[in-house]
């Protein structure tokens, strides 16, 4: 029975080459692509004062490995021009009179000018841009000495670099397994269903859990597969550590993806044409995950309904799990409570599902 | 002997009464006609047979098993071909008679030997290892019916088993039938084609989830003054309140 159900999944060469390639574009792209960091942003300066403090500041400007110079122009006339074209992101106007403002009234005035079309990017290049004046506020400010000082030192803990690949590696982990263990469990017990098979199957002496268990068992092998070659990428292509225990976070997917057989088999049960299972699959448990996960969207920024919803999303406490464990580096002392959480409603929709499975074949 | 009884069989859906009350059985080695229109109630009286569902009220034995008690028993000792063949397409044919033989718990040797006779018989030693889906539609319907029977069950069910073929490979089906029956299998079938009920020894003719006539086909034509099955089931048919 098992064996006859992994030649089902190998036989269909298409969509297991689907089922394994799509977290590694998932990953190099969220890795390569869509990475929220910004670098060498194009910038334009326009260097009204052409003195020693603003060369100096051109100078800072280009060794920063955030920046490229694209020009520098003699006045910001044609800014609405430059970022329309795209030509730079953000436009830096150094004042005239710059060193003599500073010598003389020890105050001057830079004008930072993003393109915030793409308000994140916007957001993020301004903050270098001001921490790079800041520096050399700071250096002048070493020159000549100030009685008092307030200094502000972020840490960024975990993930000191701010590096993205510590949210999506958990991400696209997280919802790979709701793919392999929901929809791909679901779309293949129903499809047994629309062949006609089901009904021979129910009519031998197999029990009908068996029939189930064993279309599950090659996608929890190949879940299982997709998830050590998630983690082998991010390991060794991203340079995302695994910092907690590599056993206890291979346990904890264990449980989820029994959470999501049993949202499969539920699915199922409630179906009997595979396209229905794979538009159930797709808007009832897809979108909630990428949604509620807190993996797109910050959960604690939204309106409190919604994240009284995004407590019952169980991609939500596995995604916390997997972060706990590969970035923070937690033992399970701290992760017990999504655990219990996740194991209840395993067991929960498990119920459920038997249940309304063994009603549905009446 | 007698393969299927049973009495006042019931199946209820809420307030919907399907199957309403039939009696009747089936002896070994017959080829039993279970005809009605769609709707009529005759697959959910053959899935109760089955063991796949059970009975609102009603007993009845099949196989020599009590349906409302022993359904997995009853199970062992039946084969069920579905009116969509039920084979798999992407296994090849030696995969898929081996594939239902361990359903049925034939001994790994046994199912090996009887693969093989299968073969041999159905003509298809050498296209063994090929996909089921590139096989004619009337090749899957005779390989269906073999795999169903592999296990020698007492009593195969075959729903509408000749859906969409043509028919000389209908009739060319039916003499595989025939020749089972010849050896003791009972076949239950169910179809919509009243040639095909000319056929049968007998047949029953739901309407209504009721059983409205019972006979061998010489009798109910003689019965209802027809020429032919197609007549007695639309004389039969016009009664029904029921519709699709």
């Amino acid at each position: 029975m098992v064996l006859k159900e992994f030649k089902h999944v190998l036989r269909d060469q298409r969509s297991l080459f689907f089922l394994l390639a799509q977290p590694v574009m998932m990953i190099l792209l969220f890795g390569f692509a869509l990475s929220n960091e910004v670098k060498e942003t194009k910038i334009i300066i326009v260097d009204h004062a052409r003195d020693e403090v603003s060369k100096s500041l051109i100078n800072r400007f280009e060794q920063n490995l955030y920046f490229h110079i694209v020009d520098i122009l003699p006045n910001e006339n044609n800014a609405d021009e430059i970022f329309k074209k795209g030509i730079a992101k953000l436009i830096v106007v150094i004042p005239a009179n710059m060193e003599d403002d500073l010598k003389h009234q020890y105050k001057s005035t830079v004008q930072l000018i993003a393109d915030a079309s793409d308000p994140n990017t916007a957001a993020i290049v301004s903050t270098y841009a001001g921490a790079l004046f800041r520096d050399y506020q700071n250096e002048l400010l070493g020159l000549v000495k100030m009685p008092y000082e307030i200094k502000v030192e972020q840490r960024m803990l975990y993930n000191p670099q701010l590096i993205s690949a510590y949210n999506f590696v958990p991400g696209v982990l997280t919802l790979i397994m709701m793919i392999l263990g929901a929809m791909m469990t679901s779309v293949a017990i129903v499809r047994e269903k629309e062949l006609g098979t089901m009904e021979v199957l129910l009519a031998s002496p197999i029990h009908p859990l068996q029939i189930v268990l064993s279309k599950a068992i090659p996608y929890l092998a190949l879940a299982f597969i997709t998830e050590i070659i998630i983690l082998l990428l991010s390991v060794f292509v991203l340079n995302v550590p695994i910092k907690g225990s590599l056993i206890l976070l291979l346990a904890e997917s264990i449980l989820f993806i029994s959470t999501t057989l049993a949202l499969g088999l539920l699915i199922s049960s409630s179906t009997n044409q595979q396209q229905v299972a794979m538009f159930i699959s797709l808007v009832g448990l897809m979108l909630p995950s990428l949604i509620f996960s807190g993996f797109m969207f910050p959960i604690e920024n939204m309106p409190l309904p919604l994240r009284t919803i995004s407590n019952i999303v169980p991609t939500k406490w596995y995604y916390n799990i997997v972060r706990a464990i590969m970035v923070k580096g937690l033992g399970i002392e701290s992760i017990w409570k999504e655990t219990l959480i996740l194991a209840t409603m395993t067991l929960i929709l498990t119920g459920i599902a038997i249940k309304k499975f063994k009603v549905h074949l009446e | 002997m007698n393969a299927i009884e049973v009495y006042n069989l019931t199946k209820t859906f809420g307030s919907f009464t399907a199957v309403d009350h039939i009696s009747f059985h089936v002896t070994k080695g017959e080829v039993f006609g279970f005809l009605g229109a769609n709707g009529a109630g005759k697959t959910t009286a053959m899935r109760m047979l089955c063991g796949l569902l059970e009975p609102t009220s009603g007993e009845g034995k099949v196989a020599g098993y009590e349906i409302n008690t022993e359904s997995e028993e009853i199970k062992k000792h039946i084969g069920y071909m579905s009116q969509k063949f039920s084979l798999y397409n992407n296994l090849t044919i030696r995969e898929n008679i081996r594939f239902y033989g361990g359903l049925y718990d034939i001994p790994k040797k046994e199912l090996k030997q009887k693969t093989d006779e299968l073969l041999e018989r159905l003509g298809l030693t050498t296209y063994a290892d090929k996909l089921v889906e590139s096989l004619p539609l009337g090749w899957k319907q005779k390989l269906a019916f073999s795999v169903a029977i592999q296990h020698n069950p007492e009593i195969v069910f075959l729903d509408e088993p000749t859906g969409g073929v043509d028919p000389i490979t209908r009739r060319q089906f039916w003499d595989m039938i025939y020749e089972s029956a010849h050896n003791g299998l009972t076949v239950f079938v169910t179809t919509h084609y009243m040639d095909e009920a000319e056929y049968c020894h007998r047949v029953s003719i739901m309407v209504d989830g009721k059983i409205a006539a019972l006979g061998t086909p010489n009798e109910l034509k003689k019965l209802y003054e027809t020429e032919n099955m197609d007549g007695v089931f639309r004389k039969l048919a016009r009664s029904a309140k029921r519709n699709e």
